[in-house]
């Protein structure tokens, strides 16, 4: 269709000139930015032979972040994940006023600095902060611990799941639903039977992306985290320490499951796009 | 229940159970994580006088930090426009091998963690790197001075331009174009007068989107930044600093104006968008 549209129209055809410009340019921008990055941090990590990059991998306190990344997102991801669905049910399945505001709302942690976004959990939970002087008495640590790098970890997480649903829930209306209770099905057995089915190929994209934007997050984290090797720093945070100590093999090997962490969402991210186009949301960004 | 709901004046009646819960969830939720952290920003700033504040932002390294971050971040944002209108070009109007997989690869910068892409690119473009020794015998330093900065804000902000232009550029009518021809109008009359102009909303859609990212960016552009106060300082690292000297009225007093101009941004965005929306609709 689009081959036809735009091949067999010769008013739209460009000058070969200007359609190998526009190919060398776009490419060379292409492999300027994204392809050689990406093959740096391969030859920087394999630099001195696969059995050093295997060995700064097996590193004690590369072995603790990728424990600490693996937890974090294993908390933050499901529950907006929740979140997300919940969202979605309440903004996709009803009609209520002042809906256009509390989405803007749900968006706004994208606009806000990740750096910000790990700094108002210090001001909250901080020693400084408003709960800082109860949470010291009884013994309670969740800035520079766990639960502060999920705090800040959630925050800059939190739209991906919601905002790949609701749109696609808005769009799919309620119809199917209104016709399953009127059935006699309860909610639960409504949402699994119907609702479920029908966004489960959106709600795995947006957990793909939640996923990756979780386990890559460094700003936000790297507030909250106050770097304690083996205990608080999540992978990308060990890149931040290697790299400042010019252990670069170390750095660019641990970048690299970073790197490849990455690769496998663009592939998984593509693949659903190409299959499940029609069951994803349209109106993407 | 329904009862309930029907005595509600902001709601449509709906035989549907659970928006009392999942709407509560949900603005419990936001409220817990983003909201009231974010006011506790908001009360931390507003706890100092006027003067206080002046005093905060009229450092000159605070000055030249907004300066840096603000100059960088356009420049970014700008050859990501220029650039993400070839690319959108490119994927929409060409057929080629391998056109599926650069369409993938756009999106990379919003899959790669920032710290991946500042050591990457600041092994790339340092003096011995494989781009930055091209550079170096010119005496151009890219690397740990501002070119390294604009060169990771380019990065993070590729996709924006190109995912906003390639769905108006995809959906424009062909027939356009073709009574543009058909009026004597050469390719390059036709794009300048006819195609622009209907992506122009879409270009400042991105253009925005771009720098409104670059504004906050971290991660990627502390690798490469150098980092030397009033210099190569970027606002973000300006607030780490701050919290790492625990003067956190400051950070906080910071925080805030960088906070306000995303939120201007935002809603900059937001029109955008509505006008991106109703020209995109009408065609």
């Amino acid at each position: 269709m689009d081959e036809i549209k735009h091949n067999d129209r010769p008013a739209l055809r460009d000058p070969r000139w200007a359609r190998l410009a526009i190919f060398v340019l776009g490419i060379g921008f292409l492999v300027l930015f994204v392809v050689l990055p990406l093959t740096t941090v391969v030859v920087e990590a394999l630099r001195k032979g696969v059995g050093v990059y295997l060995k700064s991998l097996g590193d004690p306190d590369t072995q603790s972040a990728i424990r600490m990344t693996l937890s974090v997102a294993a908390i933050a991801v499901p529950l907006n994940c929740i979140f997300g669905v919940a969202a979605a049910w309440a903004f996709g399945k009803f009609e209520f006023r002042g809906k256009s505001i509390l989405l803007s709302l749900i968006d706004l942690p994208f606009s806000v600095s990740p750096v910000i976004a790990g700094m108002v959990f210090l001001l909250v939970f901080g020693l400084q902060g408003w709960f800082g002087g109860w949470l010291r008495e009884h013994h309670i640590k969740i800035v520079f611990a766990l639960p502060g790098l999920v705090l800040a970890t959630i925050f800059v997480t939190l739209p991906f799941v919601a905002r790949e649903l609701i749109p696609l829930m808005q769009e799919q209306g309620a119809d199917e639903e209104e016709a399953a209770r009127m059935l006699g099905a309860g909610g639960f057995r409504i949402f699994w039977s119907i609702t479920l089915p029908n966004i489960k190929w959106a709600l795995l994209y947006g957990v793909l992306l939640c996923n990756a934007r979780a386990m890559g997050e460094f700003g936000a984290v790297s507030v909250v985290s106050g770097h304690i090797r083996g205990l608080t720093n999540t992978l990308p945070l060990q890149v931040d320490i290697l790299y400042n100590e010019y252990n670069m093999v170390a750095a660019f090997a641990t970048a690299s499951l970073l790197a490849g962490l990455a690769l496998v969402t663009l592939a998984a991210k593509s693949f659903l796009e190409w299959r499940f186009a029609d069951q994803l949301a349209l109106t993407r960004r | 229940m329904t009862a309930v709901a029907i005595r509600r004046p902001f709601r449509r009646w709906s035989v549907l159970p659970g928006f009392g819960p999942a709407l509560g969830f949900t603005m419990a939720y936001l409220s817990l994580i983003v909201l009231i952290p974010l006011t506790a920003l908001f009360i931390k700033a507003s706890g100092l006088s006027w003067t206080e504040i002046w005093g905060i932002v009229s450092n000159s390294r605070v000055i030249a930090a907004f300066r840096l971050t603000f100059l960088a971040s356009a420049a970014a944002a700008l050859v990501n426009t220029m650039f993400g209108l070839v690319i959108a070009w490119l994927l929409v109007r060409y057929r080629f091998w391998g056109r599926r997989l650069v369409d993938a690869f756009v999106d990379l910068p919003f899959a790669l963690p920032t710290a991946v892409a500042g050591v990457a690119l600041s092994a790339l473009t340092a003096q011995n790197g494989w781009v930055g020794s091209l550079f170096a015998p010119f005496g151009i330093k890219i690397a740990y001075d501002v070119p390294g900065i604009v060169v990771a804000l380019i990065f993070v902000g590729l996709p924006f331009v190109v995912r906003t232009v390639q769905p108006v550029l995809q959906d424009l009518e062909p027939e356009l174009e073709e009574a543009a021809a058909t009026l004597g109008a050469d390719r390059w009359t036709t794009f300048s007068r006819v195609t622009f102009p209907a992506l122009l909303p879409a270009l400042l859609t991105g253009f925005a989107l771009a720098f409104a990212r670059a504004i906050g960016e971290y991660g990627s552009v502390i690798f490469i930044a150098g980092n030397k106060p009033g210099q190569t300082e970027i606002v973000p690292l300006l607030i780490v600093i701050k919290l790492e000297e625990f003067d956190y009225r400051g950070a906080s007093v910071i925080a805030v104006v960088s906070l306000l101009i995303s939120f201007a941004l935002l809603i900059l965005i937001n029109a955008l968008q509505r006008w991106l929306g109703g020209r995109h609709g009408r065609n």
